[in-house]
């Protein structure tokens, strides 16, 4: 064998005594070496936080908003309805900004609520559950009405219930949002302690150099929860689609 | 239990009347079966009353109180719905207790009240079940129970019966019937069957494009119509209503053209002028084949045996088909020609504008 660095000179070394200096192998020091050094279970119960919180105040704020819309008999009824709808037609990038003053002024940077909140009701989700609701028969909430039930009541005991197929679509739709949600996290939130999982990731991203190795391993990490989701969700995903078209 | 009370109750859809203004009166403990012919008003007055749709204009009073402005939680009635209006996720004792855990009561008091409907409903089985597990006429009863349960002021009935099979309803019917001789309250029940409203209403209201045409005992209906109307919606076969002019007046009777005939028909208080267009009407029941020398002379078009009873459909000169009710079993086949006669003591005579001037 021959050295590069001295190629006039021969090197004999025995077959049998070779040593690879490299080999193809499971790199599970992929997973356990960041796992180590990032602070991932902060960051994983920070974004199981923001997720499973903000999934359960979209989906109160919004049924309600989706009941009055529906259900609830008011003037200026259409008028509210539209302007839901016509938030759709505003993107976050738009109000990114004002949004952060207000956070700001909330003194809610660095918390996870400034996270939450802002997002907390979606127009998709209120339409979504308005469209469903309208589908409820009006006989239903007619009967709740003679059986002295108050609105409160028809919206919980009557309304709610029988949306359970719309309200787990959303759900699933929230978490998916809210689980790999990441400009507006990476505005709000500046301190590691406080990182949801998709700007932990973004610190495997300098300016210089990616770490690939460590930011694709870690993605796999990230990806597992929510395709656990829908493993166990998808028998809901289906049907509630589907009766949310028609019913 | 409770009375009811409406003054000039007015309904309007944007500029479409539906209802121009009904009085009605509800006695303590009365069936009162509104009738009509779909888009009468009927399930909007019965809505207006529950507090389900609010008044144009007019009053509504349950046991002298106004309601009129008072929303359906607060006027204490229970309404069947015709879509029976189950909670589809509540179990049949749920769907029973709901109402009355909205009202406060006791558990005891619930339990009591819900045993004792499913007992007189028949329920006790399957208080366990969801809604979506019984058949029709179970759902229609768990419906029943649910208004039961409630010991409302006033029961609403929106036609109940209409999704159930044709046995079923009169097997219901009669439930209906019994319940309302048992727990003996104030109901108001919506149909357009003339026969459902004939069999259980101690008073029926004929209702016509949102007006009322004649309220009235069953029988007091069938056998005196104020109306054209009411004369051929009150009644199965319905009433023989043939055009006839009348030839002269003498001596309180009159003397009437209809078709190739001559009739005469006695009692005619009102009288009307020679020349004048008026209807006669006759039941089915009240024509008799006979040998000859009848009041017209027809051909027959079709026989319809029903074993009990005969039906003979008739062809006149002139004049509508006619529809004769035999008892017993009548021989007679299609293209017969017969002599039929109208019995006189049963005669019926509208004018032009439809009101009975004739009645026996």
């Amino acid at each position: 064998m021959v050295d590069p660095a001295d190629p006039s000179q021969q090197v004999r070394i025995p077959i049998d005594k070779r040593e690879p200096v490299r080999r193809v192998a499971l790199a599970t020091s992929n997973y356990t070496e960041p796992l180590r050094q990032l602070a991932f279970m902060t960051y994983l119960r920070n974004s199981v936080f923001v997720t499973v919180v903000a999934t359960l105040i979209t989906l109160l704020i919004n049924s309600m908003a989706a009941y009055a819309l529906a259900v609830y008999e008011f003037r200026g009824k259409a008028a509210a309805s539209l302007a839901v709808i016509g938030t759709l037609m505003i993107p976050i990038t738009i109000i990114l900004v004002p949004v952060y003053l207000v956070v700001t002024k909330l003194g809610l940077v660095n918390s996870l609520w400034a996270v939450i909140l802002p997002g907390a009701a979606t127009p998709t989700g209120v339409f979504l559950l308005r469209q469903y609701m309208l589908t409820l028969p009006k006989d239903l909430i007619e009967a709740a009405r003679m059986d002295k039930a108050s609105e409160w009541q028809i919206y919980w005991r009557i309304v709610m219930p029988l949306t359970l197929p719309a309200l787990a679509v959303l759900a699933i739709f929230s978490i998916m949002w809210r689980w790999n949600e990441f400009l507006w996290p990476l505005a709000v939130l500046t301190k590691t302690e406080v990182f949801t999982l998709q700007i932990g990731l973004n610190a495997f991203q300098g300016d210089l150099q990616t770490q690939w190795h460590y930011l694709l391993a870690m993605t796999v990490v990230t990806l597992i929860p929510v395709t656990l989701v829908f493993v166990f969700l998808q028998r809901f995903i289906a049907t509630g689609i589907g009766s949310t078209g028609m019913k | 239990m409770a009375d009811l009370k409406l003054t000039a109750a007015r309904k309007s859809f944007g500029t479409i009347d539906v209802l121009h203004g009904i009085d009605l009166d509800v006695k303590d403990g009365e069936f009162v079966v509104f009738v009509g012919p779909s888009g009468c008003g009927k399930s909007t007055l019965l809505r207006m009353i529950a507090g389900l749709e609010t008044l144009t204009s007019g009053e509504i009073f349950i046991d002298g109180a106004r309601v009129t402005n008072l929303p359906a939680s607060d006027r204490g009635l229970a309404m069947v719905f015709q879509s029976y209006a189950l909670y589809p996720h509540m179990s049949v004792a749920k769907n029973m207790v709901f109402a009355l855990e909205n009202m406060g009561l006791k558990r005891a008091e619930i339990d009591a009240r819900v045993t004792r409907a499913a007992t007189m409903l028949r329920l006790t089985d399957y208080l366990d079940r969801k809604p979506k597990q019984l058949s029709g006429g179970q759902r229609q009863r768990v419906a029943i129970g649910r208004a039961i349960v409630r010991d409302p002021k006033i029961f609403l009935f929106d036609e109940p019966l209409s999704n159930l099979d044709a046995e079923l309803r009169v097997a219901t019917r009669k439930e209906l019937a019994a319940l309302h001789a048992e727990i003996g309250g104030t109901m108001i029940y919506v149909t357009h069957d003339q026969v459902e409203a004939m069999t259980l209403a101690d008073r029926i209201v004929v209702l016509r494009a949102g007006r009322i045409e004649q309220i009235g005992r069953p029988l007091d209906l069938y056998n005196k119509p104020a109306n054209l109307f009411v004369a051929g919606f009150i009644g199965s076969p319905r009433m023989n209503l043939l055009p006839a002019t009348v030839l002269s007046a003498e001596g309180g009777s009159l003397r009437l053209r209809i078709g190739a005939a001559e009739l005469v028909v006695p009692r005619a208080a009102a009288a009307a002028a020679p020349g004048a267009a008026v209807t006669v009407g006759i039941r089915p029941e009240h024509i008799a084949v006979v040998p000859e020398h009848g009041t017209l002379d027809v051909t027959v078009d079709l026989v319809e045996h029903l074993g009990g009873e005969t039906f003979i459909y008739a062809a006149a000169k002139d004049l509508p088909q006619i529809t004769l009710r035999c008892d017993g079993q009548t021989p007679s086949s299609r293209g017969e020609a017969i002599s039929i006669r109208f019995s006189p003591d049963h005669l019926h005579l509208f004018d032009a504008t439809g009101a009975a001037i004739a009645r026996p």
